[in-house]
């Protein structure tokens, strides 16, 4: 599993050692020698492409760390970005009580359903559920016995209707009858279906609307081409999935639709199958399988190390210029463009005890961020060091510079300097304290324009999931 | 219906979309620049050509461009099907009869490829071809394969040797030559359980059966068709090549092609490997199988 592509990134890492540092030249060429492993992979087109461009980015962009090898940089970039791939991912199932929870296989012929269902079975009683499973498979010849053995060897009631032409029909009824024993889990095993095949994935939509299960997963083969996610693409358009189940994990297949089918679909992997035996299932990491691929968890932890290393001092050297007063708007800039990278500050700070009160339901403006980061670029290191010399003419050229209104620039300069102030005061300060502070500071300055935190739309986002949810539940 | 429009409409959805991405690509009345080179690459590697055989094509292209044989973007489809075409040689496609006895076709393929619905094809083709055809169920393993596969024998109305779940597959095939020689059959076609590439055991045991009926009937098996499934990527090359390690693969059975997006991946392999493509699987009845002509394929999957 992943060999191949593990060696030839592998190898383009050892070509990139020899190098002094990272430039826009030699990552270009190591971008496209990834790109062909990722294709030699089966990654698709679309997805190795999107992959590349970001890491490229994020390469060039890369603070440069001199404890550190670019070449290990990389590696740890392209890391980061196959988690962000295949991530992130919840593989719990939704129990509903009452019961019965629903859970629906739908996928290709000969992707592996079946034997999934199976499987799928024996985790549940692990888990101490009592689940059925229900023989919707009524077009592949001795389907309905293939599911009746399994259930036997994984000891799992299965519903049967043998003389029934009605896929729909037998999962209703199958359903009725967990109720009826008393089941808290139906796992319905579908026929295989081609994407392409109106009919037939007309039926299973029926299904899905029929019976309305907690989880649809769509079971795909690991090993299937380019192909394999524009089929998940219909299937997910026609059924709305929760997750992807990938199939002969175990085989030495390159990976390719386990790195692309999140990307296309949206839709994370959740459980992966490993074997023909009813236990080979397991839970899907992202994090594990990149690792994996890259096979280098020494040099990983290397340069997590060193990147503390270097957040410390850097953290350090900014609290001095704090201390002293002598934070310009140089510095300014580089702490906005963290915070910005930073797309989980929020929930971060909503940890801290005491923090998630105040800041209720506010946001940092993206749109202000990159206005005061384009005013700020616009400015002479002077005047970065002492935003007071900024005076009308002044303000022109920067706002003319930076494509904004004169009056921005006269908005950050003078709150650049209370602001200075209330930093210097900060410093020394715990970090609950100082954060406190600066919540308080941005209250104040909410609607007057630096870091301004305005109300952000979460509120009315959560309560149309929380409709959604009910139309869904609704189906 | 002819077979050229049996395949096509097989092939409709790898039609579509190849023609559509190839003519998106190539533009009437345009002249090829590098540009176009780029773009017909992008257009191979998605239909599953995988990297290497795509450049192997690219440069083709690229040469009879830099040579003057192409000059205009719509000269390119016809001269890359010139070009594909060539790799099928008639005789690489032909199946190999027995001189007299049974002919006997061991069918092999990872889970869940095709392998009995091939069978049953397969069965139900020769059936037709009016020759005495029995199967032999030598998949032992898998839960309810023996009445999956009689179950078939029973639609197409042939003869079946089979032994309960759990038996020795070595035995099943002993039994079914010994069968089909005692009652002169013509074509005697063996279903193998689903084992992957990479499970030793289980190929080591494919090879067994190969041994047992070599020993039975000298000269068989006949054939030995490896069963793809056209929706997987590069990992069919893999494939292919650790089969014939274990058992002599004479030929690939091209299964679901009525499902494959795109087809390239019959060329990567014929590319790569010198297993040529015999037999293609265009649905899931008995009747959608068809002798695999290259031209046919080839021109049905860029034809308009
Ligand atoms: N659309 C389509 N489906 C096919 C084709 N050939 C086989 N199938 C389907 O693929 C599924 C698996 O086929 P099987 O013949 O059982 O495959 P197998 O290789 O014998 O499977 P195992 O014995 O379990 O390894 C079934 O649902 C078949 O109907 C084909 O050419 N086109
Ligand atoms: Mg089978």
């Amino acid at each position: 599993m992943f060999d191949a592509l593990s060696e030839r990134l592998n190898s383009v890492f050892r070509g990139l050692r020899g190098r002094g540092k990272i430039t826009e030249e030699n990552v270009s060429e190591v971008m496209r020698e990834i790109r062909t492993a990722l294709l030699e992979a089966d990654v698709n087109l679309e997805v190795a492409r999107a992959f590349c461009d970001e890491v490229q980015q994020k390469a060039i962009g890369a603070e440069v760390i001199k404890t550190l090898r670019p070449a290990d940089m990389m590696v740890k970039i392209v890391h980061d970005e196959l988690v962000r791939l295949m991530g992130p991912v919840d593989p719990k199932i939704p129990f509903i009580s009452p019961g019965p929870t629903i859970l629906l296989m739908a996928g290709l012929q000969g992707s592996g359903k079946t034997t999934t269902c199976g499987k799928m079975a024996k985790l549940l009683l692990a888990r101490a559920k009592r689940p059925l499973m229900v023989a919707a498979d009524l077009k592949r010849p001795a389907a309905i016995d293939q599911l009746e053995v399994i259930g036997q060897q994984v000891g799992t009631p299965v519903y049967t209707e043998r003389d029934q032409q009605n896929a729909v029909k037998v999962c209703r009824n199958g359903i009725a009858q967990a109720r009826k024993t008393d089941r808290d889990v139906v796992i319905l095993d579908t026929a295989g279906r081609l994407a392409v095949d109106e009919e037939m994935m007309d039926e299973v939509a029926r299904i899905a609307t029929t019976t309305n299960p907690q989880q649809i997963y769509l079971v795909l083969d690991a090993m299937t081409g380019q192909d394999a996610v524009n089929t998940a693409r219909v299937f997910n358009q026609r059924l709305e999935l929760d997750g992807i189940i990938l199939t002969k994990f175990d085989s030495d297949t390159r990976g390719g639709a386990a790195l692309s089918v999140k990307h296309v679909t949206g839709k994370p992997i959740k459980f992966v199958g490993i074997g023909e035996k009813m236990e080979a299932i397991e839970e899907f990491y992202p994090d594990r399988i990149a690792g994996r691929i890259l096979g280098m968890g020494d040099i990983l932890t290397l340069v997590e190390q060193a990147q503390r290393q270097y957040d410390q001092e850097e953290a350090a050297k900014l609290e001095a210029k704090m201390a002293s007063g002598k934070f310009a708007l140089d510095d300014f800039l580089v702490q906005l463009r963290k915070m910005r990278q930073m797309g989980s500050m929020k929930d971060l700070i909503k940890k801290i005890p005491g923090m998630g009160d105040m800041m209720g339901d506010m946001d940092l403006d993206e749109g202000e961020i990159v206005r005061m980061e384009a005013a700020i670029q616009s400015m002479t290191p002077k005047e970065k060091a002492n935003p007071k010399i900024v005076d009308a003419s002044r303000r022109r050229r920067i706002a003319r510079g930076a494509g904004c209104d004169p009056s921005d620039v006269s908005q950050l300069v003078k709150q650049f300097e209370p602001m200075r102030n209330m930093m210097k005061a900060m410093s020394g300060q715990s970090l609950p304290q100082r954060l406190k502070m600066g919540m308080q500071f941005s209250k104040a300055m909410a609607g007057g324009g630096l870091p301004r935190l305005k109300g952000s739309s979460t509120a009315s986002r959560r309560s149309l999931s929380k409709k959604d949810r009910r139309k869904r539940r609704k189906r | 219906m002819g077979l050229f429009d049996r395949l096509k409409n097989g092939l409709s959805h790898t039609r579509k979309k190849v023609s559509a991405s190839f003519r998106s690509v190539l533009r009437i009345g345009k002249k090829i620049d590098q540009d176009t080179i780029n773009r017909l690459e992008d257009a191979m590697l998605t239909a599953d050509f995988g990297p290497a055989t795509t450049q192997k094509l690219v440069d083709v292209v690229r040469s009879g461009w830099k040579k003057g044989e192409i000059v205009e973007e719509q000269e390119v489809t016809d001269y890359l099907v010139r070009h594909i075409v060539a790799m099928w040689p008639e005789s690489d496609r032909r199946i190999h009869f027995a001189e007299s006895g049974p002919t006997v076709i061991l069918v092999s393929g990872i889970n869940g490829s095709g392998k009995t619905t091939s069978v049953a094809k397969l069965g139900h083709y020769f059936t037709n071809q009016g020759k005495h055809v029995i199967l032999g169920a030598c998949d032992t393993f898998r839960a309810a394969a023996v009445e999956q596969l009689s179950i078939w024998s029973e639609r197409i109305g042939v003869q079946i040797v089979k032994h309960d779940q759990g038996a020795d597959p070595g035995a099943v095939a002993y039994d079914a030559c010994e069968a089909a020689t005692a009652r002169k059959a013509d074509v005697l076609l063996i279903d193998t359980a689903g084992r992957l590439h990479t499970q030793d055991h289980l190929m080591r045991e494919l090879g067994k059966i190969q041994r047992v009926v070599e020993k039975k009937i000298p000269g068989a098996p006949h054939e030995v068709l490896l069963v793809l499934d056209a929706t997987i990527g590069q990992n069919a090359v893999n494939q292919a090549r650790q089969f014939s390690e274990h058992v002599s693969v004479t030929g690939i059975f091209l299964a679901k092609l009525d499902g494959s997006a795109k087809g390239g991946i019959v060329v990567g392999i014929r590319d790569q490997l010198n297993v040529p493509v015999k037999f293609v699987g265009l649905g899931e009845t008995p009747d959608d199988v068809e002798p695999f002509d290259p031209g046919t394929f080839i021109k049905a999957m860029f034809a308009d």
